[in-house]
């Protein structure tokens, strides 16, 4: 019957489109993943800013002082010893500062170890501007052996006035099996 | 059962429309073949009452070991073990397959189609469930034990920390999902192109209505799920850092993945349920449903929001202010649409000639219990509030209020309502009322003290406590026992009803209405080969 026939095509055309939507929300699922990043970087809300900074000249603002904090972790398989080795710090918004962290590979091996950093209010992160960071790269360090290694920033003079304390925390993850492209971690 | 139905379609056509063989096939090969939507939802049901009951086993399991402080019977590996895998079950294997048994069963019904549009996908989508399950309880066998980090797999706890039969896991949440989606696939095909001529969307029964929301919520998120497994798999296996921050990806994004899918489903779970107490309230308030148009558009409305609320699951994970407002603000704006709801059941009852049969028991403790439920979201919606109530047992009683006293009351409800119809015979109705009230103290019993727990700080998914919260936790679980054995009950119910009893009538509730009243009971193998006339 063309009565069926007819029934037959509006249900494979229908069919077609609704599979064709699980397949874009299946990509969606995956899109998820660099919207988010982008997201981050744009608005700064997770803290987590990798953006390499040029050095500030102008716009010292020497009426704020910004207390600025750090800490550090290490992963739970990471056998280093980090620490900071300036624990608060005050800065003016727009002042040049380098600060030094303390890393010593406490293993019989040669580990390679990758910093994360995440600052906290999330949204500060965009006024903290990193012009060199040691977690812009990996730390291959030898057994036993010990490094300083340097932060350089400056606080944006444009910080929200409710920003008076910030905290800059660094995770260390231990990447040695990833750095030579061998076994996940 | 359906050897007295007088078959008019012989001549007509073979094709996925019309089966014109009068004769099933007997024994098992007739369950493994099927493409008869009555059998399919016959066989979705009982699979889902076998869940239920296998997941009950170890809500049983976690409540025995909480019945006193200090570890009893379970090591904590397997206690969490038996959180995550109640969770999993009772979500992917009790709750919706139970929502598709019924849609199955009743939808075609319901529009006056003689089957579901698809009736071979139909038949694949069941049967992939229980090699799924199997999949999934097979891996509490395995050396390292199975899935222990929660229904939710949060990474790295599903990532880095996860057992090595996690990928078991991820192929089994895979084929639930497969088969969640070719489930919802034939219902939106069956809706949109088999509905009887004259019968407009704004016609339709409210659990048409309700379901044909839900599969499309399912078609939306579920795949979301499956990338999000996906993800744990890579990142698990084969060295990819989604949700690693080592390798620059963000264990916070798994939970922003995750409860995008997440909230979708959580409706998923409970809009069917809206659609059966729409039906039942109706039908013994002998009064049509209240608000017959704003019911449809609540249920669109909550729809369409369950799409943007996921992160008040993640309030404590330090998200800016402003996001925090704005979840905040979007959950609670849920409620406006959902109160719509409760006020047009209870605006159907006001003046309706009510009569108290076990339907209706089950649906107006359904209206009491999920509003208490949906209550205490409103409290876990509130940011500040959700800092306190975060991970405690206030979360966990208030979402068994909406899906124990919600979810499976309302399939409860709808499993009285129409066995008659399906079985040809009455429920013991003594036996059933003594079910519902068994079944009422002690679910109460059972979650209301929860809420106490949590105010005063006891956390979920941890199988020692404080000394503090020994008392209530033994009332809990006492509770738990007791509403555990009465749903034994409900199998004897069921049993007796599909084995003989007083003779159901083509229309037993005489407030009920819609094309499956018109229809002898039992429901004739197969039915509406022409379309029903639309009043």
């Amino acid at each position: 019957m063309s009565d069926k026939t007819l029934v037959h095509k509006k249900n494979n055309q229908l069919i077609a489109k609704l599979v064709s939507v699980v397949m874009l929300m299946f990509l969606f699922g995956y899109a998820l993943v660099p919207l988010y990043d982008v997201f981050c970087d744009i608005t700064g809300i997770n803290g987590r800013r990798f953006v390499q900074s040029t050095p500030q000249i102008s716009g010292l603002n020497e009426s704020r002082l910004i207390n600025l904090q750090f800490t550090t972790s290490v992963a739970p398989d990471m056998p280093w010893k980090f620490s900071p080795m300036t624990k608060t710090i005050e800065v003016h918004p727009g002042e040049n500062k380098v600060v030094k962290f303390s890393a010593t590979n406490i293993s019989p091996n040669t580990v390679v170890g990758q910093a994360i950093p995440s600052v906290s209010p999330g949204i500060a992160s965009l006024y903290l501007n990193k012009v060199e960071c040691f977690c812009f790269n990996r730390q291959e360090l030898k057994a036993g052996e010990q490094v300083e290694m340097g932060l350089s920033f400056f606080i944006s003079s444009d910080i929200p006035e409710d920003i008076n304390t910030l905290t800059l925390s660094y995770t260390l993850f231990n990447v040695t099996a990833v750095n030579q492209n061998k076994q996940p971690i | 059962m359906s050897t007295l139905v007088k078959n008019n379609n012989k001549k007509a056509d073979i094709d996925d429309f019309d089966h014109a063989h009068d004769e099933k096939p007997r024994g098992i090969m007739r369950w493994l073949l099927t493409t008869n939507h009555k059998d399919i939802g016959t066989l979705y049901l009982g699979f889902s009452l076998l869940m239920f009951f296998v997941g009950g086993a170890m809500a049983m399991v976690i409540r025995a070991e909480l019945f006193q402080p200090g570890m009893q019977i379970v090591d904590p590996n397997f206690f969490n073990q038996m959180t995550t895998v109640h969770g999993l079950i009772m979500v992917f294997g009790a709750v919706m397959p139970a929502f598709v048994g019924l849609a199955n069963w009743m939808v075609p019904l319901m529009i006056g189609a003689p089957d579901m549009a698809l009736p071979r996908l139909n038949n694949w989508s069941f049967w992939i469930l229980p090699a799924a399950f199997s999949v999934l309880i097979a891996s509490l066998f395995m050396p390292g034990g199975g899935p222990n980090f929660g229904w939710t797999f949060y990474a790295p706890l599903s990532t880095t920390y996860a057992p090595d039969s996690t990928a078991l896991f991820v192929f089994a949440v895979h084929i639930m999902g497969i088969s969640s989606i070719l489930g919802a696939i034939n219902i939106i095909v069956t809706i949109m192109n088999l509905r009887a001529p004259g019968m407009s969307y704004m016609k339709m029964p409210m659990f048409v209505w309700t379901w044909f929301i839900t599969a499309f919520l399912l078609i939306v998120a579920i795949p979301v799920l499956a990338a999000a497994v996906t993800m744990i798999l890579t990142d698990k296996y084969f060295a990819t850092s989604f949700f690693s921050a080592a390798g620059g990806g963000d264990p916070v994004l798994f939970q922003h993945i995750f409860w995008f899918f997440g909230h979708p489903e959580v409706y998923i779970m409970i809009l069917p349920s809206f659609g059966i107490i729409s039906t039942i309230i109706p039908a013994f308030s002998r009064k049509k449903l209240f608000g017959y148009s704003s019911m449809v558009y609540a249920t669109a409305s909550i729809a369409l929001l369950s799409f943007v609320v996921w992160a008040h699951h993640m309030f404590t994970t330090g998200m800016p202010l402003a996001a925090e407002l704005f979840f905040m603000y979007s959950t609670i704006l849920i409620a406006v649409p959902t109160g719509v709801k409760v006020f047009n059941w209870v605006a159907t009852m006001w003046r309706g000639a009510i009569s108290f049969e076990v339907p209706m028991l089950f649906a107006i403790a359904f209206i009491i219990l999920f509003t208490i439920g949906g209550f205490s979201g409103l409290m876990l919606g509130i940011t500040p509030l959700d800092f306190q109530y975060h991970d405690t047992y206030f979360v966990v009683a208030h979402f068994h209020y909406v899906l124990v006293t919600g979810a499976i009351f309302s399939i409860m409800a709808g499993a009285y309502f129409w066995l008659p119809k399906w079985t040809g015979y009455m429920y013991d109705e003594r036996l059933a009322k003594l079910h519902f009230w068994l079944s009422l103290i002690s679910v109460n019993i059972l979650f209301f003290p929860m809420h106490f727990l949590g105010l005063a700080g006891m956390p979920r998914r941890i199988p020692d406590y404080a000394l503090q919260f020994a008392d209530f936790n033994q009332l809990v679980s006492l509770g738990g026992f007791a509403f555990g054995i009465s749903q034994l009950l409900f199998v004897v119910v069921v049993v007796k009803c599909v084995r003989g009893g007083a003779k159901a009538q083509e229309k037993p509730w005489d407030g009920a209405e819609g094309f499956e009243w018109e229809l002898p009971s039992p429901v004739p193998y197969h039915t509406f080969s022409t379309p029903p006339k639309v009043k």
